[in-house]
C-alpha cells in the first residue's frame, strides 16, 4: 500500500485533559481539536484538516489552555484540598498544532476566546466580497456557517475593499476566485504532500496575497478536485458543477465510485433524479478523504438521454413484462442444450448480479470483459472493472478474464454457440463483431445504454448504473462495498438483479429471491466468501473478505 | 337580562318621513361620482405597494438583475417557482457578474402571491407588483417563463450598484 494511504496506528498511550470541565482521554499526540470532538466539544477550525500537515495560518481554533502548576522545585504545586493547582497560559494557544497533554485543562467558551473568534471572523471577512448568491459554496460554506456563529452581526469596515482576481483558470477542471479566498493553504498542502504534485502557492504580500500555480505549472493532475472539497470557502470551484445547482437543493445518496476497482467511497448529489456531481466519502481503509479527477466526473452516463427506458424485441420498443413473457420460453429451449450457450457477464455488475448470472451460465462458457488503464500508487487502479474481484469469486470471468472471449467467438463462427447473454458489455467491440452477432439464433442483453450489441439482440431488458440499484461491490482488495439507489429514470427499466432474478424463474428456476436482502443471504449461504455477511453488517464502511 | 323597548313616537309612526328621507339619500347617489369600473375595459389604478404577481425586474443600465441565486425557488412555499442558472458566456457585457438565469419560471397557478421570493431576494430582483390580473387558458400559458416576467416587471432604478465594482 503506498505511504499516503495508510493511516497512522492510534498511539496505545493516553493522556487525560478537561476540556470545557469535561474529563476527555485522547491518545498521545492527538491536538485539542481532535480531543475536543472525541467529547462533543467543537473548536472551529479552516487550516486545520485531520488527514493535512497541520500549518496553524488561519488562528481560528484559539482556545485558552493551562496545566498543571509546577514550583521552583519543579514539584507540582497542589491546592489546599490536594488536588493539583491549574496555571493557565496568557494568552490563547491554537488548538491545532497544541498536543494534549496530561492534566491539560482546555477552555473553549470563555469570553476571551469567543472574543478571539469574532475577531478573527472580523478579519477574515474584512475583504470578503460578498457574492454569496453566485458563489457555488454557499449552503456549505466554512465562511457563512462560522460567520453566522462566531462573527459580527454588521460590519465596521467602511474602508474600498482590497480587489483581487476573479475566476482565474487555475487548471482545466478547477476555477480560482481569490477575493473569496481566506489563505487556509488546504489546497496547498493537499497538493504537495497527498497528491505530491507540487503545484500551488501564495504570492505577493499582506492583505494582497494571492493564491497561484508555480510558473509553467497548472493545477491539472488528476486529484485536482479534492481541493474544491478541501477548500472551506468559495475559492476554488469545479468548473464542471459550477453554477449547476445550488447544494441544498441536492440530495446525498452515499454510494461506490465504480470507474476502477479501488471502489472508492463516494455520495452521490442529485435532484429530482438527476445527478449533479460524486464527492469522495471518508472511509480510511479505502480511500481516506479523496478521489480522483476521472471518476468523480464519470456519472454523466446516468442521467445521458440515449438511457434504454423500454426493452426492445428485435429492436422493437416493448414493455417489460410483455418482453419477458417472450423471452422465457425460448431462453428455457436454448438453455436445455448448454453446450450451445455463452454467457459475457460484467465486471461492472454487483456482486448479486454476478451470483444471479453464474447460477444462470452454470454449464455454458463464460467470461467477462477485461478493462485496464494506467494505474497509479494512490487510488487509481490499473483495474477498470469495479467489480472484477466478484466476477472471479462467482467464476463468471475466466482465467485469465477475457482469455474465453476468442473461444465463444470461435464456437459462434463455427455454428456450436447459438445462444449468448451479455450483460452491460458492447461485445461487438471485444471481437465478437456484428457479422457474429448476426449468425447467433437469440442473443440476449441486458444493459441500461443502446450499444452496437444491443442493436444486434433479439432481445433487450433495460438495467440501470451503478446509481439506481442496491447491490455490493467487491473492490481489488476483497472490501465489499454497498452502493444505494439515488436516483430513478421512471421508465421500465429494472436494477440488473431483478431482470435476472426474472429469467431465472422464467427457465424454470425455484423463484428464491424475493428482495436483495433474500438474495443477499442466499448469496451469503451458498458462496463461501460471504459467508456470515448480510447487507446491515456491510453497512456504510464495507466488509474485508478473503477473495484469494 | 330584559331590554326595555320604548314605544314609538307620533313621528316616527307616522312611517312615510322615514321613507322619504330613505329615498332622499339613495337617489342622491345617482349626482355622485361613480365608483364602479366597466371592467375589463376599464382598468383600476392600483395604489404604490401595491403586491400583485411576482414580476422579474431589471436594472437602469438594462441588465437583468436575477442571479439565479435560487434563493427564491428555495423559500417558495407551493415550489412555484423553476430557475436554471447559467454562467454568463466569454466576452459578454456583465461576465464579471459571472451568474445569471438562462430560464426562470413561475407557475403562477401554483403561485400563493405570499412575497417570500421578493423579501428573500439579495438582489432586489424579484417583486410582486401591479399586474394582478393573472389569466391564461392554459396550465402552459400560467407558467411565466422570464421573458414574459421580465416584461410585466419593467425597469426598477437602484442607487446600489452592487457589480458595478467586480
Amino acid at each position: 500500500m503506498p505511504d499516503n494511504l495508510t493511516t497512522p496506528t492510534p498511539a496505545a498511550e493516553m493522556v487525560n485533559a478537561t476540556i470545557n470541565g469535561i474529563k476527555v482521554q485522547a491518545p498521545k499526540g492527538a491536538n485539542i481539536i481532535e480531543a475536543g470532538e472525541r467529547v462533543g466539544v467543537f473548536v472551529p477550525h479552516y487550516c486545520y484538516h485531520k488527514k493535512l500537515a497541520i500549518s496553524g495560518i488561519c488562528r481560528m481554533c484559539l482556545v485558552e489552555v493551562g496545566g498543571p502548576m509546577r514550583g521552583p522545585d519543579d514539584k507540582p504545586v497542589l491546592n489546599p484540598d490536594g488536588t493539583p493547582k491549574i496555571a493557565m497560559a496568557p494568552r490563547l494557544s491554537i488548538g491545532c498544532n497544541t498536543p494534549v497533554t496530561e492534566g491539560m485543562v482546555i477552555v473553549t467558551n470563555s469570553p476571551a476566546v469567543k472574543q478571539a473568534q469574532n475577531a478573527v471572523m472580523e478579519f477574515f471577512l474584512i475583504n470578503h466580497p460578498l457574492d454569496c448568491p453566485i458563489c457555488d459554496q454557499a449552503g456549505e460554506c466554512k465562511l457563512q456557517e462560522y460567520s453566522v456563529e462566531f462573527g459580527k452581526d454588521a460590519s465596521r469596515f467602511r474602508e474600498e475593499k482590497v480587489h483581487k482576481p476573479k475566476q482565474v483558470d487555475l487548471g482545466p477542471r478547477v476555477m480560482l476566485d481569490d477575493e473569496r479566498c481566506i489563505l487556509c493553504s488546504r489546497c496547498i498542502r493537499f497538493m504537495r504532500d497527498v497528491a505530491k504534485d507540487d503545484c500551488l502557492g501564495f504570492v505577493n504580500r499582506g492583505s494582497h496575497t494571492t493564491l497561484a500555480c508555480w510558473p509553467g505549472k497548472k493545477l491539472a493532475g488528476n486529484y485536482s478536485l479534492n481541493t474544491v472539497d478541501l477548500c472551506p470557502v468559495g475559492a476554488l470551484t469545479d468548473k464542471d458543477f459550477r453554477f449547476k445547482m445550488r447544494v441544498w437543493f441536492l440530495k446525498e445518496t452515499k454510494s461506490i465510485c465504480t470507474s476502477c476497482a479501488t471502489g472508492c467511497n463516494t455520495v452521490i448529489w442529485s435532484r429530482e433524479n438527476v445527478v449533479y456531481r460524486q464527492t469522495p466519502r471518508e472511509n480510511d481503509a479505502v480511500n481516506q478523504c479523496w478521489m480522483c479527477d476521472a471518476g468523480r466526473h464519470n456519472y454523466k452516463h446516468i442521467n445521458a438521454a440515449s438511457r434504454l427506458k423500454k426493452a426492445l424485441v428485435s429492436g422493437k420498443e416493448m414493455g417489460y413484462a410483455d418482453a419477458l413473457k417472450q423471452l422465457g420460453p425460448k431462453l428455457k429451449a436454448a438453455l436445455a442444450d448448454r453446450a450451445s450457450v455463452a454467457f459475457v457477464g460484467s465486471g461492472r455488475a454487483t456482486n448479486e448480479e454476478l451470483y444471479l448470472f453464474s447460477i444462470l451460465a452454470k454449464g455454458g462458457v463464460s467470461d467477462c470483459v477485461p478493462r485496464t488503464w494506467d494505474g497509479d500508487n494512490f487510488l487509481v487502479n490499473a483495474d477498470r472493472n469495479p467489480n472484477g474481484a466478484g466476477a472471479k469469486i462467482f467464476g463468471v470471468a475466466a482465467q485469465p478474464m477475457g482469455s474465453k472471449l476468442t473461444v465463444i467467438a470461435d464456437g459462434i463462427k463455427a455454428g456450436r454457440i447459438k445462444t449468448l447473454i451479455v450483460h452491460q458489455e458492447d461485445v461487438n467491440r471485444r471481437g465478437i463483431g456484428a457479422d457474429l452477432l448476426a449468425k447467433l439464433s437469440l442473443l440476449v442483453v441486458v444493459d441500461f445504454r443502446p450499444t452496437e450489441t444491443t442493436k444486434a439482440a433479439h432481445f433487450v431488458l433495460p438495467g440501470v448504473t451503478y446509481a439506481e440499484k442496491r447491490g455490493t461491490f467487491t473492490n481489488a482488495n476483497g472490501r465489499v462495498q454497498r452502493v444505494w439507489p439515488a436516483v430513478s429514470l421512471g421508465g421500465e427499466e429494472r436494477s440488473d438483479w431483478e431482470i435476472f432474478r426474472d429469467l431465472l424463474r422464467e427457465t424454470g428456476q425455484p423463484d428464491r429471491f424475493g428482495d436483495i436482502a433474500a438474495l443477499f443471504a442466499d448469496m451469503a449461504a451458498n458462496v463461501k466468501p460471504f459467508a456470515g455477511l448480510s447487507l446491515e453488517k456491510i453497512g456504510g464502511g464495507g466488509v474485508q473478505i478473503s477473495v484469494t | 337580562m330584559k331590554i326595555e323597548r320604548k314605544p314609538l313616537t307620533l313621528w316616527e309612526r307616522l312611517y312615510l318621513p322615514a321613507i322619504i328621507s330613505g329615498m332622499m339619500l339613495t337617489f342622491s347617489h345617482l349626482f355622485r361620482k361613480k365608483v364602479t369600473l366597466r371592467y375589463p375595459e376599464e382598468k383600476p389604478e392600483m395604489p404604490p405597494g401595491y403586491r400583485g404577481q411576482p414580476v422579474l425586474v431589471k436594472d437602469d443600465e438594462g441588465r437583468v438583475k436575477c442571479v439565479a441565486c435560487q434563493l427564491c425557488e428555495f423559500v417558495c412555499p407551493p415550489r412555484a417557482i423553476r430557475i436554471k442558472p447559467m454562467a454568463y458566456p466569454e466576452n459578454a457585457k456583465y461576465k464579471k457578474v459571472e451568474k445569471t438565469p438562462e430560464e426562470f419560471e413561475i407557475d403562477m397557478i401554483r403561485c400563493i402571491f405570499c412575497g417570500y421570493c421578493e423579501e428573500v431576494c439579495p438582489e432586489r430582483a424579484i417583486f410582486l407588483r401591479g399586474p394582478y390580473s393573472v389569466t391564461g387558458l392554459s396550465r402552459k400559458d400560467m407558467v411565466f417563463n422570464k421573458e414574459k416576467l421580465l416584461e410585466l416587471g419593467g425597469t426598477l432604478p437602484d442607487p446600489i450598484k452592487k457589480w458595478r465594482k467586480k
